[in-house]
C-alpha cells in the first residue's frame, strides 16, 4: 500500500477516517490495473509456474517396475551429474555458444552498424534479404541445409569438385557442430541485425553532430559514440542466444535423419532430455535434465549481465 | 507517431537528457558520400543468405532425377514445379493443405491471444501504479529465460491428464504466454501514450477499460504489430510443441508435417519421389512468411526501436 506507516500511526483515535491516500478515484484505477493484468497471469501461472513446479516434483521421483512412483530425492540429479551423454551434449552446446554466438552477434554488428552509417547503395534491399531467413522455420532451414551439404549432389560439393577442392564432408562426426553452427547463424544473424538496427536508428542525432565536430571518423563514431549507447540492444540479442544455444533441437532432431552417425541421441541435452522422456520413457530423469538445463540457462544468463552491466559502469567512471 | 526519447537511451554522463527529439527526428545526414567497397562487400554477404533460398526455389522445379543430377544453383531438367506442386497438394490425399490451415489457424489465434494478454498487461504496467507492480514484473521479465524443454515435458503430462494432448488447443494455450511480449508492450506505451491523455479521458468521465480500447489501443499501432509478429513467427516456425503434444498427422503444422515427410523419404520406403515433394512443400511452406515479411518489415522496425533500446 502507498499511505505511509508514519502518517497511520500519528493520527488520534477517533471515527475511522476514509484512508486518505487512496482516493476512490485511485482505488478504481488500481482494481483496473489488476484486471489488466489478470488474463496474462492466469495464462502465465497456468502455463509456466505450475508446469515449473511440476516438473521440479516429478524430478524427484522414480519409476519402479513393481510398486510405481518412489521417491528418490537428488538421486535423478546425482545420476544426471555423472551421465556422460548429458555432460557430453552440455559441453557441446556450451562449445556451440562460446563459437557460434560471437560469429552470429559479430555479424549482425556490423551489417546493422554499416546499413546505419547509410554508405551503402541499397542499404534497404539489403537490409530485408538478410532478414529473410528469419521467415524460415528452423525445420526447413536444417532440411535445406541438410540438402545443401549432401556429398554427391549438394551444389557445395559440386562447385567444390569442379574447382578441385575435393568433395567436403559437413556431415561427419568431426563437423556437424560447425555445420549446425552454419545453420543457426544463416537463421539468425537477421534477427539480431534488426534489434541492433532498430537501436541505431533511435539515437538522438545531436551525440553524431558532436562527435563529428570532434573530428571523429566513422569507425572511432562506430565504437565510442554508437555501440555504447546501443547496449541494452545488445544484450538483449545476447540473452536471447543464450536460451537459443542451450535449447537447440530442432536442428539435431532433423540432421539425425541423414547423419545418424554423427548425431548421437543425446548431442544436445534438450534432445537427450526429449529422447529419454518419450522413447526411453524415463519421464523423472528426463525432468531432473531438462530442469538442470533451465539452471544452466539462467546460470550462464546471469553472468552474461553481470558482464553487461559492469563494463557499464567501467564505462561510465572513465567518462 | 509522438514519442519521448528515455534517459537510457542517452549515452552515460554526457548531461544531454533534456533533449528529446522524437524517432521522426530529420536524421542527421552524413554527407551522402556512399562508399562502393562497402556496397560490394555487403552484397556479397547477401548472397550468402540468398542463395540458400534460391537453390530451394531452383530444386521445387525439378523432378527426382534432375534433382540429384544437374547443377544445384540453377535450372535443369524439364521444368517440373506444377508437377510438384500436383504431387505436393494430393499426396495422401492433399494432407499438406491441411497442414497449411492448421498453421494459418494455430498461428493466427495464439498470435492474437498472446498480443491481447501481453498488450493489456502492458498497458498496465506502464500506466499504472499499484502494490506489487515490481515484483509482477520482474517474474515476467526472469519468466523470458526458463527454456521451453524444461515446461514442455510438465506441460504435456498435465494436458495429458485433462485430455487436452492432441487437440488444437494443446498447441496454442502454451503459445499464450508472451513475457518479451508483455515488456515490449510496457516499453511502447510508457513511450506512445501521453499521460495528459489518459488524464483528460478521466476528467470527461471515460472508464479505464474505455479509455485503453479507444485512446490506448489506437496510439499503440506498431508496437501491436510488432508483438502480433513476433508471436505469430514464433508459433508458425515452432517445431518442438506441437511434435510432443499432436499425434495425429491430420492435427500436425507444416513444420511436423514436413520433418516426417523428411523422415519417410530418407527412410527410403519405396518412395524415393518424396525428395522433390519435400523441396516444393518446403518452398512453398515458407511463401506466406516471406510475403509478410516484404510488406509489414516497417513496423517491426519501428515497434522494435523503442524496446531494443530501453533493455
Amino acid at each position: 500500500m502507498s499511505h505511509s506507516p508514519a502518517l497511520t500511526a500519528e493520527r488520534p483515535a477517533g471515527p475511522p477516517l476514509p484512508k486518505r491516500p487512496t482516493s476512490p478515484a485511485k482505488r478504481t484505477q488500481r482494481r483496473a490495473a489488476y484486471l489488466f493484468l489478470l488474463p496474462f497471469f492466469v495464462v502465465f501461472l497456468s502455463m509456466l509456474v505450475v508446469p515449473l513446479v511440476y516438473a521440479g516434483y516429478l524430478s524427484l521421483f522414480e519409476s519402479k517396475l513393481i510398486g510405481g512412483e518412489a521417491f528418490a530425492g537428488l538421486a535423478n540429479y546425482a545420476r544426471a551429474l555423472t551421465d556422460p551423454a548429458f555432460l557430453e551434449g552440455l559441453g557441446r552446446v556450451g562449445l556451440f555458444f562460446i563459437i557460434q554466438v560471437p560469429i552470429m552477434l559479430g555479424l549482425a554488428l556490423f551489417f546493422a552498424l554499416a546499413l546505419d552509417s547509410a554508405r551503402a547503395h541499397g542499404s534497404k534491399g539489403i537490409r530485408l534479404l538478410i532478414y529473410m531467413p528469419y521467415a524460415v522455420p528452423a525445420v526447413v532451414a536444417t532440411l535445406m541445409w541438410g540438402y545443401l551439404y549432401g556429398p554427391d549432389f549438394g551444389p557445395i560439393a559440386q562447385i567444390s569438385r569442379a574447382v578441385g577442392l575435393g568433395t567436403p564432408d559437413f556431415l561427419s562426426p568431426e563437423s556437424i557442430l560447425g555445420s549446425m553452427m552454419n545453420i543457426v547463424t544463416w537463421e539468425f544473424v537477421g534477427y539480431n541485425m534488426i534489434i541492433m538496427y532498430a537501436a541505431l536508428r533511435s539515437i538522438p542525432g545531436e551525440l553524431y553532430e558532436a562527435a563529428e565536430i570532434d573530428g571523429a571518423g566513422q569507425f572511432r563514431l562506430a565504437w565510442s559514440v554508437k555501440i555504447p549507447a546501443i547496449r541494452p540492444a545488445l544484450m538483449l540479442t545476447l540473452i536471447f542466444s543464450v536460451i537459443g544455444s542451450f535449447q537447440l533441437f530442432a536442428e539435431p532432431s532433423l540432421l539425425n535423419a541423414i547423419a545418424p552417425d554423427a548425431i548421437t541421441n543425446s548431442f544436445t541435452p534438450n534432445y537427450y532430455a526429449y529422447n529419454l522422456a518419450f522413447i526411453n520413457q524415463e519421464l523423472n530423469f528426463a525432468a531432473a535434465i531438462a530442469f538442470l538445463l533451465g539452471i544452466v540457462i539462467a546460470i550462464v544468463s546471469y553472468f552474461v549481465q553481470l558482464g553487461g552491466e559492469r563494463s557499464e559502469r567501467r564505462e561510465r567512471a572513465l567518462s | 507517431m509522438t514519442s519521448r526519447v528515455g534517459p537510457a537511451l542517452v549515452t552515460p554522463g554526457d548531461g544531454d537528457e533534456a533533449v528529446a527529439p522524437g524517432r521522426s527526428r530529420p536524421r542527421y545526414a552524413p554527407g551522402k558520400r556512399r562508399s562502393i567497397l562497402l556496397t560490394v562487400l555487403l552484397w556479397l554477404c547477401v548472397l550468402y543468405f540468398v542463395l540458400p533460398l534460391w537453390w530451394l526455389f531452383v530444386s521445387s522445379t525439378k523432378n527426382n532425377s534432375a534433382l540429384f543430377s544437374t547443377f544445384g544453383m540453377w535450372f535443369g531438367g524439364d521444368f517440373s514445379l506444377w508437377d510438384n506442386l500436383q504431387t505436393l497438394f494430393t499426396v495422401r490425399d492433399g494432407i499438406f493443405l491441411r497442414w497449411m490451415l492448421n498453421t494459418f489457424v494455430y498461428a493466427f489465434a495464439s498470435a492474437a491471444g498472446a498480443t491481447l494478454l501481453a498488450t493489456m498487461a502492458g498497458y498496465s504496467f506502464a500506466k499504472y501504479d499499484f502494490p506489487g507492480k515490481k515484483v509482477l514484473f520482474s517474474a515476467t521479465l526472469g519468466a523470458v529465460m526458463i527454456p521451453l524443454t524444461a515446461l514442455a515435458l510438465p506441460t504435456y503430462l498435465l494436458f495429458s491428464q485433462a485430455g487436452l494432448t492432441d487437440t488444437p488447443w494443446a498447441v496454442i494455450i502454451p503459445s499464450l504466454v508472451s513475457p518479451f511480449g508483455v515488456y515490449l508492450m510496457r516499453v511502447y506505451a510508457a513511450d506512445a501514450i501521453p499521460d495528459g491523455l489518459i488524464e483528460a479521458a478521466r476528467v470527461d468521465g471515460a472508464g479505464e477499460f474505455r479509455i485503453f480500447w479507444q485512446v490506448g489501443l489506437r496510439l499503440l499501432g506498431p508496437g501491436l504489430v510488432t508483438v502480433f509478429l513476433f508471436s505469430l513467427v514464433a508459433t508458425w516456425n515452432n517445431y518442438f510443441l506441437p511434435l510432443i503434444m499432436l499425434n495425429s498427422s491430420s492435427l500436425y503444422p507444416i513444420t511436423v508435417g514436413l520433418a516426417q515427410l523428411q523422415s519417410a523419404a530418407s527412410a527410403g520406403g519405396g518412395s524415393q519421389a518424396l525428395f522433390s515433394t519435400v523441396i516444393t512443400g518446403s518452398f512453398v511452406s515458407i511463401l506466406p512468411l516471406v510475403i509478410a515479411f516484404l510488406f509489414l518489415q516497417r513496423y517491426w522496425q519501428s515497434g522494435l526501436a523503442s524496446g531494443g533500446v530501453k533493455g
